[in-house]
């Protein structure tokens, strides 16, 4: 897919897509990404620190929201642009050993505004876990075919 | 702990290059739950006109963090890494990363401001490819505030 701007209007729903995470998931972000940081994987550490638990890497959150832009704009390398603020941590329970998630993420996109000179679209992402924003002002630039 | 207020302005030069290889874009855009076929399936990648498999928006980081890690060990900085949040990032492609890219990044402290006991710092890295006359070409500029938690924060 790839989308001309005068098809796009400002509003218009990009869909929504829901990622379930594990413990296993942080363990492998932390690897793939070289963030060793023990609040994403030790949960005696996090707690030792004041956290509530162990919580993923907002990396890991704003890494696998911007796929449901990714697919929208049909090619990774049109998301010239995207930015976060990390408002809440997304706590991820140890469900090892059983098939529930340890956390689930909500993420959904509008189009937040149109810019016809520089042929661009901002999507505007909701992203949400155990019913809170846990990123804001989280908005990816598109470059439009 | 205290956080160096003289860290504002500092620079770091590019230390090592970053080979950025097909296993690693997958890897890593496994890791992010990414599917999109450009990211693994390099006749996918060149059929949108990518040179080799494209990264996903937030693979920078990688060499942004290697970046940030001059700063956080440098014992004159004064940081708990144990006690770093991430507050916000943004990423500015000029262009998408590629495998076979190979990277470099100049990392810059653009601000440093106390904040109860603790310091928000902002940090920007400028990362470039090589080329083979030694050449640079300016790929993605990454902006990142980390929070460093005072005592009870």
């Amino acid at each position: 897919m790839s989308f001309s701007i005068h098809e796009l209007s400002p509003g218009q729903d990009i869909g929504s897509r829901t990622i379930e995470v594990t413990r296993t998931d942080l363990v492998k972000y932390a690897g793939a990404s070289g963030d060793f940081n023990p609040i994403h994987w030790n949960e005696a550490f996090a707690t030792g620190v004041e956290l509530p638990g162990v919580i993923a890497h907002g990396m890991f959150t704003m890494g696998s929201a911007v796929q449901l832009v990714t697919d929208w704009a049909g090619d990774p390398a049109a998301v010239v642009d995207f930015q976060t603020r990390f408002t809440k941590p997304v706590l991820v329970t140890d469900t090892t050993g059983t098939p529930e998630p340890g956390a689930t993420i909500e993420v959904s996109g509008i189009i937040g505004k149109l810019d016809a000179e520089a042929n661009t679209a901002r999507i505007d992402l909701t992203v949400i876990a155990a019913g809170q924003k846990v990123l804001m002002k989280a908005q990816a630039l598109v470059k439009l075919a | 702990m205290t956080i160096n207020p003289d860290l504002q302005g500092r620079s770091y030069p590019a230390a090592e290059v970053y080979d950025v290889g097909r296993e690693k874009i997958r890897e890593f855009a496994r890791a992010v739950k990414a599917t999109h076929a450009a990211h693994f399936d390099v006749e996918a990648a060149k059929a949108l006109g990518h040179r080799d498999l494209v990264a996903p928006p937030t693979f920078a980081i990688i060499i942004a963090q290697r970046a940030d890690a001059q700063l956080i060990e440098d014992p004159e900085a004064g940081i708990d890494f144990s006690r770093v949040v991430h507050a916000d990032q943004r990423f500015i492609h000029h262009r998408a990363i590629v495998a076979g890219d190979r990277l470099v990044a100049e990392l810059h402290v653009d601000g440093v401001r106390a904040m109860g006991g603790g310091a928000m710092i902002t940090t920007r890295s400028e990362i470039f490819a090589l080329g083979h006359d030694d050449s640079r070409e300016h790929v993605t500029t990454t902006n990142s505030s980390i929070l460093v938690r005072g005592e009870g924060q």
